[in-house]
């Protein structure tokens, strides 16, 4: 097998920091697009948030939202173009904390686009400060004693939106090892197929690294991923009907 | 075809002869009648029509059908107008055509539900942050609230800017004849309307595209600045205004929306009285009708500007003038109206 670019990802360097899982979560992302041959349908809704330059990444038409407000962007571009394939690709603090009004009534009405929600337990762009997903006793720059009770418990998003009647799909995948980003990847494109056979809302929850935030090297960050968030937040199908 | 129907209504039916595709909404008084009659009418024909969560939700969806170069409307009311800023900011930042409509209602905070003229600076000024201009239609009678989407939605795409429907809530309740017949055609608006060259639509056979407002490269924001200016200093042509007998006016009345229709009464009152008086109601507040102001105040007339405000508008008229003629300013704030009777009085002092 020839090793290339996927056609839905520019030739051009990224700006992530070294370890980030957004490099990881853009290449497979692209290559399942490639894959379904889709890159022409296409209409993205990038976050607010590291995620935001998603745009100068990608080949395929991208647009920008304001900080939470991709779900709603996005309903409306599928529902007077039926016929693209839109998604949104957001951050925990997009989408699980000024976006979490959006997220649960674009989920409850079902609304037939894919969700990509990129957890890194934190707020990358804006220098680390604690995220609705923060993990207890993490320390970030606005928990500098670590999340204590009173800062609230990290929010699980999958879990919450499988109470949803109308919500199709979700699943948490992480991409802190080889086994686990093919698992993704596979995540991705079923949420993806999901869209272009019209059953509706699909999320899929992807663990990210960030190091730079987790003060950690890129290395302990993938082991963090395998021993405390994905204990926090377990892996796997939390709804598939 | 003439008909006998509230200004909400009217706004709906113009929105839909506008070519309407998109309509998302969420309940505030005294608008209702525009979300639900958007939810019959925009089905019937075939168009989408969303109940939102929130405004929040409403003006972001305008945004996403607007960046695929399709045609989307939200109505609200005041303290909804305020709760969509960001993005009408956004939307100025990224160049898209959108219209929004506010049936301004009482405030501050959650205020009454009775007409009101207190949301000026928010639409004229910039409501939101950054340095940009919306053009705002102020519709003073229900034919206008038929007519103006139309012409809303051409100079969005005109200028690839959001417009605002500046009306109130008497002029959204209030029942009137209305002729809904067709409206006329722009004649370059095949153009205008076609969106082709900048829009999402998937990258078949082009190169993708992105639509954005942040720019971060140094000195890149300036300059999209400065282009955004160019643009807003464009809409000077746009200006439209409505005067009457204000050759031989001694003061001339100042007045938009429903504040026209009783200024234009009081008008009507001084000139039966025998009193020099003339009228001038903008019906596009920014732009601005500054010039001819500036004309009239040269040529020596007086100003009285009336608003259902504590005095909004009138700083502009007075930018205008400059201090070279005399302003003076009648407002009731907090979804009062102002009476015929005291602009009478007020005006006959200023004889």
């Amino acid at each position: 097998m020839k090793f290339e670019m996927p056609e839905s990802l520019k030739k051009t360097p990224q700006h992530y920091c070294p370890g980030c899982g957004h490099g990881i979560i853009h290449r497979i992302l692209s290559e399942v697009i490639d894959e379904l041959n889709i890159r022409e349908k296409i209409i993205a809704v990038a976050p607010v948030g590291c995620a935001v330059f998603g745009y100068l990444y990608w080949d395929f038409d991208t647009c920008e939202a304001p900080h939470g407000r991709p779900p709603s962007v996005a309903t409306a571009i599928k529902r007077t173009n039926p016929n693209k394939v839109v998604f949104t690709y957001q951050g925990d603090g997009d989408l699980a904390a000024i976006g979490g009004n959006e997220m649960l009534h674009t989920a409850n009405r079902g609304e037939n686009i894919t969700i990509f929600f990129v957890n890194n337990v934190c707020y990358g762009m804006t220098g680390g400060q604690m995220a609705p997903t923060t993990m207890p006793n993490q320390v970030t720059t606005t928990t500098t004693q670590g999340r204590t009770e009173e800062d609230g418990y990290p929010m699980k998003v999958c879990e919450l939106l499988s109470n949803i009647d109308y919500v199709h799909y979700l699943e948490r995948v992480a991409v802190n090892s080889p086994a686990n980003t093919l698992k993704a990847k596979a995540a991705i494109k079923k949420a993806m197929e999901n869209q272009l056979n019209g059953k509706g809302f699909s999320l899929v929850e992807i663990l990210a690294m960030c190091p730079t935030a987790w003060y950690q090297t890129p290395v302990e960050s993938l082991q963090m991923i395998e021993d405390t968030i994905s204990k926090a937040f377990p892996l796997g199908v939390f709804k598939d009907s | 075809m003439i008909k006998l129907m509230k200004g909400n209504n009217a706004l709906v039916e113009g929105s839909i002869s506008a070519g309407l595709d998109a309509y998302f909404g969420y309940p505030i008084t005294p608008q209702n009648e525009i979300t639900e009659s958007m939810s019959v009418r925009m089905r019937e024909e075939g168009r989408v029509f969303l109940q939102t969560e929130s405004e929040l939700a409403s003006v972001n969806m305008i945004y996403g059908v607007a960046m695929t170069g399709k045609k989307a409307l939200t109505s609200s009311s005041s303290p909804g107008i305020s709760l969509m800023q960001e993005t009408i900011s956004y939307m100025a930042g990224c160049e898209l055509p959108t219209v929004i409509v506010n049936v301004q209602r009482g405030g501050p905070g959650l205020g009454n539900i009775s007409g009101a003229q207190g949301d000026y600076f928010q639409a004229v000024k910039g409501g939101g942050h950054g340095d940009y201009k919306m053009i705002v239609l102020t519709p003073s009678n229900v034919q206008e609230m038929y007519e103006m989407p139309k012409k809303a939605f051409y100079l969005a795409f005109k200028y690839k800017n959001p417009v605002m429907i500046l009306a109130d809530g008497v002029i959204g309740q209030m029942i009137e004849k209305v002729d809904l017949n067709e409206l006329a055609k722009y004649p370059d608006e095949d153009e205008v309307f076609n969106a082709s060259d900048w829009a999402l639509t998937g990258c078949k056979n082009r190169s993708s595209r992105f639509i954005r407002s942040l720019i971060m490269e140094e000195g890149a924001l300036t300059e999209h600045n400065y282009k955004l200016l160019e643009k807003f200093n464009k809409m000077e042509v746009e200006v439209d205004f409505e005067e009457v007998s204000t050759d031989d006016a001694d003061v001339v009345l100042v007045g938009y929306g429903t504040s026209a229709r009783i200024i234009y009464d009081a008008y009507l009152n001084l000139r039966d009285s025998g009193f020099n008086v003339g009228y001038l109601r903008p019906k596009t507040v920014f732009p601005f009708p500054s010039k001819r102001i500036a004309a009239l105040a040269d040529a020596g007339k007086k100003f009285m500007v009336v608003e259902m405000s504590s005095g909004q508008m009138v700083e502009d008229v007075r930018l205008a003038v400059l201090g070279k003629s005399e302003v003076q300013f009648y407002g009731i704030p907090g979804g009062g109206v102002p009476e015929v009777e005291t602009i009478i009085s007020k005006v006959k002092n200023m004889m």
